[in-house]
């Protein structure tokens, strides 16, 4: 067993967990932190995508002990007061039905658009193919990240 | 706010739990639970000769093992044959564990319980199994050779045959009018296995309140009703001291409807003998090897028809591969040859199917159930006749078409509902035009000139369908006011991201009038309604959207009663809007909903100011009456139920324009079109939304999914590595219209539209490429090496 400590959405959190715990186990049953979806243990689907230091990782591929120390965003931490400009963005575009890939698109399209805040269509195709969804068909995911896109520069303006 | 809701593309109430992580999915629950885990079958047909777990003994953190041998009567029977028909003589369904013999890769044997999964998966990794090896049968035809059977006691591996035929106007038959026509054509198509692959696998989680003698599971179920009738009856509870709920659920689309699987079984029966919590969450192998597939078929097809392309006879051969079991019937291949036909009223039709036994995972509905494959057939045929004649496709199509008004049609066939089939409504020539008119049909072939001229293959293609939505028996609804002016709905169904919550809501706010903020809705929860039939079928808008708007409708009514005594007016002069009863015309004359509700609940003790006005001294009650009157109930709540009489048929039109690669062979869509009507729309952005998704999983038949197995039925891709489902870079932008021609069999005049955009897509596809490329495409999916093969062909 191994003590770690995560830094997960600002707060350190300490946790002892054998060395083959995923971090997609250990935010979600050692934490509580249910937000972050596994859809395939398999690095796939996206679904358990959460940022490292701000960059998107799966979590499903990583075990918890060899980030220990570092910082974890998951879907649970992206807004502060409410929901963040690409949390809105979703729901206002209808860019999600059953929500269970959502964690992990939004998790993708945060660290997205803070790398590009103005893509083009192409590049939003590029930012979130690496994400599986069975329900939506896409559509209104992309519209949702080019909506996220609007609403952060209206926000930093 | 207004309080028109109904129509509006008002935007989903379950969206800000579900954007911020807070949705509670089956895994999500149960954080100190028990977890299981099993030990498949690593063959497709074997019989089980030993079963050593000594060496798993010792493993630390191990609760129990359990193989068949454990099991109690009842929990140790074969799950049951959900769907029994005449035609299926030989229905067979699984043991919840492997008894004696497994019948494909995946089966569950041993079921192991320790502290967490970790440790359960090490458990089963101890376990040893050992095999006598029996023949695999895979395929539909080495099915029907029967030279090898999956189930000693069925001939042939045939479960189920299957005639329907309906005669011409003239009383011919459809080999009679097949032969007298003026061209026939026959052919073979051929269709892979599939899959619903929701991204949340199946799952379950029970716990047994022993001192309640009570038990409460929750399962990743399309029908949680159904679910807790047979737990009831399967572990000898009393119906009462079971409840089952559906939890968020992510995404089902026809795997979660079959039920109940091993595993809703056994989780809940060892939580009780253990009197632990106890859970399983699938994961995605598990998923791939032993849920549920579909789509596969063989179909050999003979057309007669004239020189307009009119289809005179129309006969089809199935041969349906349902995998080792049964336990869902032969609902597929019964929508096969009935939805088959379509938007057309072709002369004389014969369908002849039958459903087969492999040593493969079971086959049940996959969103479409059935209906892709008919409508592949159907469509093909068009296309085929068109070819031959040299004429245009919409044109052959449009011939054919049932007319506006021609409606009520009767197709002469009984349905899926047992119950005739017979069209409610639909403007199949008008779709057409708006189909053509999306996608600039007439003016393709100029454009297929230009990129000819460039070195460029594209092509067109289209679909049509006509999906029975809304099946029966039933559904209900139950709506109640509190005094705080709440609404409280509840329907038994269950919702898989359908938005069901915010529609049912918009129903409710529109019927009442009160603002939906004030509204909310609970699916799936049997302690909240306890009849219901499940999710399925495009049926819960149609069945629970009635059914809530049928008790909306009551309540309503009372709620006027009550209302016109408080105000002594007449209640046909009063009106609910923004949540206050007042006279129409005269808003300083009104009384709120949340008093009303008071009121209606005649009152011995006070619990807050509000209720002090209706207790027995409060000098309000007519001393002649009782206070509750005769034929009346306390409270302001309402249940009705929904039952209609048969399906109602929504319908619709794709096309796409693809381009092949003449080199690579590589299939891209260019555009997609679609044209849709499903009756009136509750919410038109969510329907837009149910079509997109539909489209993508069609994309994903069309040219991606298949399960690939090998003669020894081994499924070689159960992985999303391999498996290739559609990412957002396969997609192309949907473009859609729509048509509401109301559906006369419901209040609300609305149809299904959960499973309409996937139903025609490999047909247009298959369209497309064959447009492009000049030869018949007959198969699906078809992947760019498939389609350099028929290049390479010798023709
Ligand atoms: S669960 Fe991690 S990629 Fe699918
Ligand atoms: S919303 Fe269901 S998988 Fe994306």
């Amino acid at each position: 067993m191994h003590d770690i400590t995560l830094v997960v959405n600002g707060v350190p959190r300490e946790v002892r967990v054998p060395a083959r715990r995923l971090l997609s186990d250990c935010l979600r049953h050692d934490l509580g932190l249910t937000g972050t979806h596994v859809g395939c243990e398999h690095g796939v689907c996206g679904a358990c995508t959460v940022l490292l230091d701000g960059e998107p990782i799966r979590s499903c591929l990583t075990f918890a002990v060899t980030v220990s120390g570092r910082e974890i965003t998951t879907v649970e931490g992206l807004g502060a007061d409410g929901p963040s400009p690409v949390q809105r963005a979703f729901a206002e575009c209808h860019g999600l039905q059953c929500g269970f890939c959502t964690p992990g698109f939004l998790c993708t399209t945060t660290a997205f658009l803070r790398d590009n805040p103005a893509p083009t269509d192409e590049e939003v195709l590029e930012g979130i193919s690496g994400n599986l969804c069975r329900c939506t068909g896409y559509q209104n995911i992309i519209k949702s990240v080019h909506r996220a896109a609007e609403l952060l520069a209206e926000e930093s303006s | 706010m207004t309080t028109k809701l109904f129509g509006e593309p008002v935007r989903r109430r379950e969206d800000a739990r579900l954007i911020a992580g807070q949705g509670r999915y089956l895994d999500d629950l149960g954080q100190h639970a028990l977890a299981a885990a099993f030990v498949r079958s690593p063959h497709a047909h074997a019989r089980i000769t030993g079963i050593n777990v000594d060496a798993a003994l010792e493993v630390d953190g191990l609760v129990a093992i359990y193989t068949w041998e454990d099991l109690p009567p009842g929990v140790a029977e074969p799950l049951p044959l959900l769907i029994p028909h005449p035609a299926l003589t030989h229905g067979r369904t699984a043991y919840p564990l492997a008894r004696d013999i497994v019948r494909h890769v995946g089966e569950p044997i041993v079921m192991v319980v320790a502290v967490d999964r970790y440790v359960a998966e090490d458990v089963c990794d101890l376990i040893e199994v050992s095999y006598e090896f029996l023949k695999p049968v895979v395929g539909v035809e080495a099915a029907v050779s029967g030279a090898h059977l999956v189930h000693e006691d069925v001939p042939d591996n045939i479960g189920a045959h299957l005639v329907q035929e309906v005669a011409a106007k003239d009383g011919r038959s459809a080999a009679e009018a097949i032969a007298a026509a003026p061209h026939t054509l026959s052919f073979r198509l051929d269709i892979e296995r599939s899959a619903c692959m929701p991204l949340e696998g199946k799952g379950v989680y029970a716990r047994w309140d022993a001192d309640d003698q009570s038990l409460r599971v929750y399962s990743s179920t399309q029908t949680s009703t159904s679910v807790r009738m047979a737990l009831a009856a399967k572990l000898g509870i009393p119906l009462p001291k079971v409840e089952v709920i559906a939890p968020d659920v992510g995404g089902g689309f026809g795997v979660k409807i079959v039920h109940p699987w091993p595993e809703e079984v056994l989780v809940p029966w060892a939580a009780r003998l253990l009197n632990r919590e106890l859970k399983w969450t699938e994961d995605r192998r598990e998923h791939f090897i032993s849920s549920a597939h579909e789509r596969a078929q063989v179909q050999h097809v003979k057309v007669g028809f004239d020189d307009e392309g009119r289809v005179l006879g129309l006969s089809v051969e199935i041969l349906h591969d349902h995998g080792a079991y049964t336990p869902y019937g032969i609902i597929v291949p019964i929508i096969t040859s009935t939805q088959l036909l379509g938007p057309y009223k072709i002369g004389a039709y014969r369908v002849e199917f039958s459903s087969v036994y492999t040593n493969t995972v079971q086959v049940t509905p996959y969103r479409g159930a059935g209906r892709p494959q008919g409508v592949f057939c159907m469509e093909r045929t068009m296309d085929k006749i068109a070819a031959f004649l040299g004429k245009d496709r919409t044109d052959v199509r449009a011939a054919n078409f049932i007319q506006p008004d021609e409606f009520p049609y009767d197709q002469g066939m009984i349905f899926q509902d047992g119950r005739p089939l017979i069209y409610d409504s639909g403007d199949y020539p008008e779709s057409l035009r708006k189909l053509k008119e999306l996608i600039g049909w007439d003016e393709f072939p100029a454009l297929q000139e230009v990129a000819r001229a460039e070195g460029r293959r594209i092509g067109i293609g289209i679909g049509c369908y006509v999906e029975g939505t809304g099946v029966g028996p039933y559904e209900g609804g139950h709506v109640q006011i509190t005094s705080d002016g709440r609404v409280h709905v509840s329907t038994g169904l269950t919702s898989q991201g359908q938005g069901h919550e915010t529609v049912f809501a918009q129903i409710a706010a529109t019927e009442l009038g009160v603002p939906i903020e004030r509204v909310s809705v609970v699916t799936g929860d049997t302690r909240r309604f306890g009849y219901a039939v499940g999710t399925f079928a495009s049926r819960a808008a149609v069945m629970s959207g009635n059914a809530i708007a049928l008790a909306c409708r009551k309540v309503r009514e009372k709620a006027l009663r009550v209302a016109a005594d408080a105000l002594e007016a007449d209640p046909r002069d009063l009106e609910i809007t923004d949540g206050m009863v007042h006279v129409v015309g005269s808003p300083s004359a009104a009384i709120p909903l949340a008093t009303v509700a008071v009121l209606s609940n005649p009152l011995r003790y006070a619990f807050d100011e509000e209720a002090k006005r209706a207790t027995q001294f409060a000098g309000s009650a007519d001393m002649n009456r009782p206070p509750v009157a005769e034929g009346e109930e306390p409270g302001l709540e309402g249940k009705d139920y929904y039952s209609p009489i048969r399906s109602t048929f929504a319908s619709g039109m794709h096309a796409a324009i693809v381009e092949t690669d003449p080199d690579t062979a590589e299939i891209r869509i260019l555009r997609y079109a679609v044209v849709h009507d499903c009756g009136k729309m509750i919410n038109p952005m969510l329907v837009e939304g149910q079509i997109h998704g539909g489209v993508a999983q069609g994309v994903g038949g069309a040219l991606y999914e298949k399960m690939a197995y090998d003669d020894h039925g081994q499924l070689l891709n159960a992985s999303f590595m391999d498996f290739l489902m559609p990412y957002a870079t396969e997609i192309p932008r949907i473009e859609t219209d729509h048509l509401e021609t109301p559906s006369p069999l419901n209040p609300l005049g609305i149809k299904g539209a959960g499973e309409a955009g996937v139903i025609p897509v490999a047909s247009v596809i298959a369209g497309a490429i064959e447009n492009a490329e000049g030869f018949p495409i007959d198969r699906m999916p078809i992947s760019p090496s498939e389609l350099h093969e028929l290049r390479v062909r010798p023709a």
